[in-house]
């Protein structure tokens, strides 16, 4: 058994332990894995709703009269742009073009944004905005005081409804607004990393307790892990930093250049780098695989195609909602045009479509 | 779950039940299948491929994971339990029963008395085995 002493708890954690959730290490917190089952919380993340405590999240505020300035340099995408009470999903490039991070910006106001971090790249994060954030403007690191819950799912309306005044038929997709759900003053955002409607909460930890017993009241709510939180954003095409992209990745070669606006933003960490990626062209790719023969892609498996290897898988599981096994991966240039390639899992080749992703989109 | 009486055990959670004519039927116990989660694929060897003890013949996938099976008998593959090309998940809902995996015509049966029982499988457990 892994030995959890060392890793940090959620402020939700008694209650995990109490709902019987599997736990399991990540990014330095003893997080749920499942509570259980990862195909039965995938399942009714897709049909009902599904409630999930990542709280271990980092949540860090920027404050300031030059707070939006400050973070667009920091930022590839227009930060500038946005409005208050709208969100914004971007990278945060090293010098190199790399990606430090990609993350969701709230504008709260003029001189408030709040930045939600990978978990596992708060520190990266934070020394990357010590290192190069300029302007007058302040960091409020959020991550301790406050926690964050994602209800997701075609009836998380109806359930959040239940406990909130706030007229969420109007709160579009990445927007947000300041109200309360179930007496607890709470950023609730249209926002999430499941492919589904759904909401993300963001409130005083000292009330966790409060808002999340709260939803698991509704019968059309269960909890929910990590485990279908991954299986969930794999389907949706979401990437996972740390797998799909680290610094090592540049947003273009990800499929995320669309985050990158050269032309509506001035200078930013990496531009200089990302339009010499740009103009000499991409070395690789990432693409979507769904699997024609039987067994399961996992991370790390090489991608051939007529027998020559011409990249790896980044992710790879089975996919509950589509009883198959997606992946993501990169594919040298030359070879990401196939339309058929062989994934090799143990020594054996298997077919697999080359597709792009999303796998999964939910009916409108 | 129960631990059947009269089955067998290995280190690595595969059991063996003794049919009594030099066959063993093999399968995952409770507890593997419960700590790999939802089973999703089984890798089964072809019927006459032939195994040493503690050679992996297979390989079970679940949503998350993926873990090889141990033989824990040596011995020639007689059957598969084709059931479980269509519903994996077999071997969660019935890891004693309906979610065998493999029979076995062993090639030395002495090799079943080095395995646990039932009783020193749940020790085994109960120590803290993963």
């Amino acid at each position: 058994m892994t030995k959890t002493a060392s890793l940090k708890e959620v402020p939700l954690h008694q209650r995990h332990i109490e709902l019987g959730a599997r736990m399991t290490p990540f990014a330095g917190y003893s997080m749920p894995v499942q509570y259980s089952s990862i195909k039965d919380e995938h399942l009714a993340v897709r049909s009902l709703a599904g409630l999930f405590d990542v709280s271990h999240m980092g949540r860090v505020e920027i404050k300031g009269p030059q707070a939006v300035e400050a973070v667009d340099r920091l930022m590839t995408n227009d930060v500038k742009s946005l409005r208050d009470g709208k969100a914004l999903y971007t990278v945060m490039c090293n010098p190199e073009g790399g990606i430090v991070d990609d993350l969701v910006i709230y504008r709260l106001s003029h001189k408030r944004l709040l930045l939600c971090i990978n978990a596992a790249n708060r520190e990266a994060v934070a020394s990357h905005i010590d290192r190069y954030m300029v302007g007058d403007a302040e960091v409020d690191d959020r991550s301790e005081s406050t926690v964050q819950l994602a209800l997701q799912g075609p009836k998380s309306k109806e359930v959040l409804g239940q406990y909130t005044e706030l007229d969420l038929d109007s709160l579009k997709f990445f927007r947000c607004v300041e109200g309360e759900v179930a007496g607890v003053a709470t950023l609730v955002a249209r926002t999430g990393y499941t492919g589904e409607a759904g909401f993300e909460l963001y409130f005083p930890a000292a009330q966790a307790k409060v808002v999340w017993d709260a939803l698991l009241d509704s019968p059309d709510v269960i909890a929910c892990g990590l485990g279908c939180r991954d299986t969930l954003r794999l389907e949706a095409g979401l990437l996972l930093h740390g797998q799909d992209i680290d610094a090592s990745t540049d947003p273009l070669e990800a499929g995320l250049g669309w985050l990158v606006k050269f032309d509506a933003k001035g200078d930013f960490v990496g531009r200089k780098a990302l339009e010499k990626i740009q103009s000499g062209g991409l070395n690789r790719r990432l693409r979507g695989f769904v699997l024609e023969g039987r067994g399961v892609m996992r991370p790390g498996y090489t991608i051939e195609s007529e027998g020559e290897a011409v990249g790896a898988l980044t992710s790879g599981s089975y996919a509950p909602t589509l009883e198959a096994s997606i992946g993501l991966g990169y594919i040298d240039s030359g070879f990401d045009d196939r339309s058929r390639v062989d994934v090799v899992i143990r020594g054996r080749r298997v077919e697999a479509r080359v597709v792009d992703p999303p796998f999964y989109e939910r009916s409108k | 779950m129960e631990i059947p009486e009269k089955y067998r055990f290995s280190q690595q959670h595969e059991w063996a039940d003794d049919e009594g004519d030099g066959t063993v039927t093999v399968g995952i116990s409770h507890h593997a299948q419960d700590a790999l989660g939802d089973i999703v694929f089984v890798e089964m060897p072809a019927v006459g491929e032939a195994f040493d003890r503690e050679d992996d013949f297979g390989v079970v996938e679940s949503v998350k994971t993926v873990s090889d099976l141990y033989a824990p008998v040596s011995g020639e593959v007689i059957a598969v339990n084709e059931a479980l090309e269509d519903a994996p998940e077999l071997v969660n809902e019935s890891p004693y029963e309906n979610g065998w995996i493999v029979r076995i015509q062993m090639s030395d049966p002495g090799e079943l008395e080095e395995l646990m029982d039932a009783d020193s499988y749940e020790e085994f457990l109960d120590g803290g085995a993963q």
